[in-house]
């Protein structure tokens, strides 16, 4: 096949990327060789538009054993344990073929944490779909929902916690971000690094075959309407391989023969065996004939592009080839010897014994390009004037029920039932609450996780929303009682080459900069899914943040629920009544415009020192972080998990009861709290002067607000269950 | 007590199974699928997971490894065998214990607690129990248990019924059932009742931090029955 530019541009190229390969290459490459660099060189892998910005963020800290770059990132949790985490999007293969797209999005993510050597021990996700009235809505939630259960539940790792989102800027492009957390003993860690002349390279897992060819390219581009033609674009997925490899490579970790190790993900043998010949900083030669092949007769070019899950490239010491073997026979896996390092940095392949590939390596990863893309700056919106004839008609009671069933508020119980969260029998806060938690198997401590965006404020103003999510995500850590280590991000936007979207993802990156700067809560591991778009729509802007966080005695973990009749609810953080953005404005108001909650940073940080020092003084019953919906809302939820009343009364404020009740101001907390506790925490809160409220009393049965108006908890539970489950079985 | 969990290729729920007998104090050992002998064993434990990754039917390969003729022989001679999830699907395809497990009735998977009502005590199993209810928790996608009705006849003839899925108060109905079983099985024997087969995990409830307590319970009982 002759090589040219329309061959280049068809690979997903640009003509000047293309001329640049010549040059470097002073040749024209060949088609294997093309393939190569156009798997290298997407926006997928090589991360041009977002590499300058991302730069900027945070990423090291006391607590951090290892930042971005590698396989996943790597936070101390104390006496020689480690968390191994990491996010990851599989949104373009998701929305073509939902149940293998959302698999594999599961599979890949886990295959990057035992990379590591870390046996996972969490899943998470945060998935986004269309309008619930969107033709294609129903199926693609029931097909991603089962490929995820599917994945997760045959791999015995379970998934504790997740997110669900419903908005028409989804509708021809849904979000899928899996999230997996790992445990490793520190001194066990394994990387990517090659290191060593001719050491054998191994390959291990399931057989090549030939799906997933360009899958990585498919997610670096927009979608048109010939979209069912990219189908053979999507992995196949197979647990019950990735269960096997996951425990033929412990079992290989367990001993001192690994070198370096790298999974297959994204553009496959291609991208695993330059990653750790890049950075060891030597070659690779493979002789593509000893490739374990699905299929007979597939080419070199099929070979190095096929994104074939459950596999995974070695490097070993010499002589432990037998004895690696072993291992592999026992869990009957493949394993094959393919190639050698060597000292000529290149990434040389050879197939029928002909040389069919020579590749400097620095021309793949140093020399791929990097575009500082033009951007435009957000404006932040004029804040709207409620009136007050818009609201005179409301009765607080029926909003709250209005709320509480709407889709992005309601119960995702019909989801996270689909999915084992029990598994491995560590886990201590089950999906529902702010955060799952999971105790560190035959240990007093814990580790809480947590997934979040906010899409529509991140659309009303990037850098707040940026800088909201990643609060948010410390916010609903220190709920559970546990103290924020680290983040991970998964940075879902539009098309980098449109000024707009651009501009959103530059000042989220921004925001999400800021915040977790500020708040000590670095960013260790994360990765970015532009062209998130339909012709020239692209989504609402969606950094989805995963934190994680630390409880040192899992016994004070702090959930939800109400827990006892007539102790004390406050509410921690002052409510200014904003409404902009809030759900009330946009689904009871249907006023979309204005900005977003503002984000005090100080705030957030003292907000949620105090409530963990309470916590440790253990004068906390239960907390809730407030968020969609404002206060009442998060004070139904508790009501609804403990199966408890509360007698509610507004604080004498200038605002009104429905500004007060429903606004999203950020930093707060509702907190349950013994009576004869009182005045503890309010000298605590005082001392470190942190506003609170008093809101009520926890009473049986029934919501009151100003002992007048009521609601039963049993009609708020159907209110906030209902919706999914009936939308489902319809 | 000596107890042996059986891990095959795809178990995920044996070291589970490990924690919990242990805790209760069984000296456990796990096996291989592809060793031929069994340990000497009080107990022999068939873990849930995905054995084979459910490929062809659930439990179906499995029932084929080669260990699984020690543990028919053993079961045979009147050793106690236990399948919980994916064991009770072994089991079924062994023959060792009547019926089959089909998908759940919703086609979902369903990961929750649930109650059961302990319907037979003259077995080593729930001698001395003195709960008639259980809290135990499901983790499964093909729990539907079916049998025909002459096989049902004859399960119940030999009261063979191990558990029900109920409410709380042990009222045994269609909406308590959560995955279509016949008669809201959740549990059977064989004739002789030294074999168990059950879909609720008791593993996953040993502790108060987890899903519940209910699982303490049964392996306490367990342990000193067969002492």
């Amino acid at each position: 096949m002759i090589v040219n530019e329309k061959l280049a541009i068809d690979h997903g190229l640009k003509k000047d990327e293309y001329s640049k390969i010549c040059k470097l290459l002073s040749r024209t490459p060949n088609i294997t060789e093309l393939g190569i660099f156009s798997a290298m060189w997407n926006e997928h892998c090589s991360y041009k538009s977002s590499r300058l910005h991302l730069k900027k963020l945070p990423t090291k800290g006391k607590k951090v054993i290892q930042g971005p770059g590698e396989n996943a990132g790597v936070i101390d949790i104390e006496d020689n344990d480690a968390i191994v985490f990491k996010i990851e999007s599989h949104n373009h293969p998701s929305f073509i073929e939902p149940y293998q797209g959302a698999a594999t999005g599961v599979g890949g993510i886990m295959r990057d944490v035992f990379t590591m050597g870390a046996r996972p021990i969490a899943n998470l996700n945060s998935i986004h779909f269309g309008s619930p009235q969107h033709k294609k809505t129903k199926n693609l939630l029931r097909g991603v929902v089962h490929g995820i259960g599917g994945y997760g539940n045959c791999m015995g790792v379970p998934t504790i916690a997740g997110q669900t989102s419903f908005d028409s800027s989804y509708n021809g492009n849904i979000l899928v971000n899996a999230m997996t957390l790992g445990l490793v003993k520190k001194d066990k860690i394994f990387y990517s690094k090659a290191a060593g002349l001719n050491k054998p390279v191994i390959y291990v897992g399931s057989k090549t075959g030939r799906d997933g060819i360009h899958g990585a390219s498919m997610a670096s581009a927009s979608f048109d309407d010939k979209i069912e033609e990219k189908k053979p674009t999507v992995q196949v997925g197979d647990p019950f391989t990735e269960k096997l490899l996951l425990e033929a490579c412990l079992e290989l970790m367990a001993g001192d023969s690994i070198i370096a190790i790298q999974d297959m993900g994204a553009a496959g043998l291609t991208s695993s065996s330059i990653e750790m010949a890049s950075k060891g900083n030597l070659g690779i030669e493979i002789n593509l004939n000893k490739v374990p092949c699905r299929e007979s007769k597939m080419t070199p070019y099929e070979i190095m592009l096929s994104e074939s899950q459950e596999r995974m490239l070695i490097v070993l010491e010499n002589g432990k080839e037998e004895q690696a073997k072993k291992i592999f026979d026992k869990w009957n896996l493949d394993f094959a010897v393919i190639g050698k390092t060597n000292k000529s940095k290149k990434i040389e392949l050879y197939f029928d014994e002909e040389k069919i590939a020579d590749i400097p390596v620095n021309t793949l990863v140093e020399n791929s390009p990097m575009y500082d893309r033009k951007w435009k700056k957000a404006k932040l919106p004029k804040k709207n004037k409620i009136k007050k004839e818009d609201i005179k008609h409301l009765k607080i009671i029926d909003v709250l029920k209005k709320i509480l069933a709407q889709p992005n508020i309601c119960s995702k119980e019909w989801i996270w039932q689909q999915y084992d969260h029990t598994v491995m029998g560590d886990t201590i806060q089950k999906p529902g609450g702010d955060a799952g938690v999971i105790r560190v198997h035959g240990t007093d401590k814990a580790v809480a996780a947590s997934v979040d965006s906010s899409a529509v404020y991140c659309w009303a103003h990037p850098l707040t929303g940026g800088k909201q999510v990643v609060c948010e995500s410390f916010r609903n850590l220190i709920s559970v009682g546990a103290k924020p280590v680290a983040i991970t991000n998964c940075l879902n936007f539009g098309s980098p080459e449109n000024e707009e979207n651009m501009g959103e993802f530059v000042e989220c990156v921004q925001g999400i900069g800021e915040a977790s700067e500020y708040l000590k809560f670095p960013v260790v591991s994360g990765n970015v899914s532009f062209y998130n778009q339909t012709k020239d729509k692209g989504i609402k802007p969606t950094p989805t943040i995963g934190g994680v966080g630390l409880i040192k005695d899992y016994k004070n973990m702090i959930t939800i629920e109400f827990k006892v009749v007539d102790n004390l609810v406050l509410v921690i953080g002052k409510t200014e009544g904003h409404i902009d953005q809030s759900l009330f404005a946009r689904n009871i108001l249907d006023e979309k415009n204005g900005p977003p909650p503002e984000v005090n940073l100080f705030n957030e940080k003292n907000n949620g020192e105090t409530l963990l020092k309470l916590i440790d003084n253990k004068l906390i019953k239960s907390a809730h972080d407030v968020s969609l919906g404002g206060i009442i809302t998060a004070v139904a939820k508790m009501c609804i998990k403990g199966g408890k009343g509360i007698n509610l009364s507004k604080p004498k404020y200038l605002i009104s009861e429905m500004e007060y009740f429903f606004s999203e101001d950020q930093g707060r907390y509702i907190i349950e709290i013994d009576k004869k506790d009182y005045k503890k925490v309010i000298d605590l809160l005082n001392k470190n002067a942190v506003h609170f409220d008093q809101l009520g009393t926890i009473c049986e049965n029934e919501l009151y607000i100003n002992d007048k108006t009521k609601v039963t908890i049993d009609e708020l539970s159907t209110s906030n269950k209902s919706w999914l489950s009936n939308y489902m079985s319809k | 007590m000596k107890s042996s969990v059986i891990t095959f290729p795809g178990s995920n729920c044996d070291r589970d199974m490990d924690v919990a007998l242990k805790k209760f104090g069984f000296k456990n050992k796990m096996v291989w699928h592809d060793d031929a002998d069994l340990p000497k064993s009080d107990l022999v434990v068939l873990p849930g997971g995905f054995s084979y990754g459910d490929y062809l039917r659930c439990g179906s390969m499995a029932s084929k490894s080669k260990i699984m003729q020690s543990v028919i022989n053993f079961a045979n001679s009147g050793g106690m065998v236990m399948g919980i999830c994916n064991g009770f699907q072994i089991l079924v395809e062994t023959g060792l214990v009547p019926g089959v497990l089909l998908r759940n009735k919703y086609l979902e998977f369903i990961c929750k607690n649930v109650f059961v009502k302990i319907k037979d005590k003259k077995n080593k199993y729930f001698k001395n129990i003195d709960n008639e209810v259980l809290e135990f928790h499901i983790a499964h996608n093909e729990g539907n248990y079916f049998c025909t009705t002459d096989q049902l006849k004859e399960i119940e003839d030999n009261n063979q019924i191990a558990i029900n899925y109920c409410d709380e108060y042990g009222k045994v109905e269609d909406h308590f059932n959560p995955n279509g079983s016949i008669k809201n099985i959740a549990g059977i024997f064989n004739k002789d009742k030294n074999v168990l087969g059950m879909m609720p995990h008791p593993e996953r409830m040993i502790d108060k931090s987890l899903s519940g307590e209910d699982g303490s319970l049964f392996f306490n009982n367990l342990i000193n029955n067969l002492k």
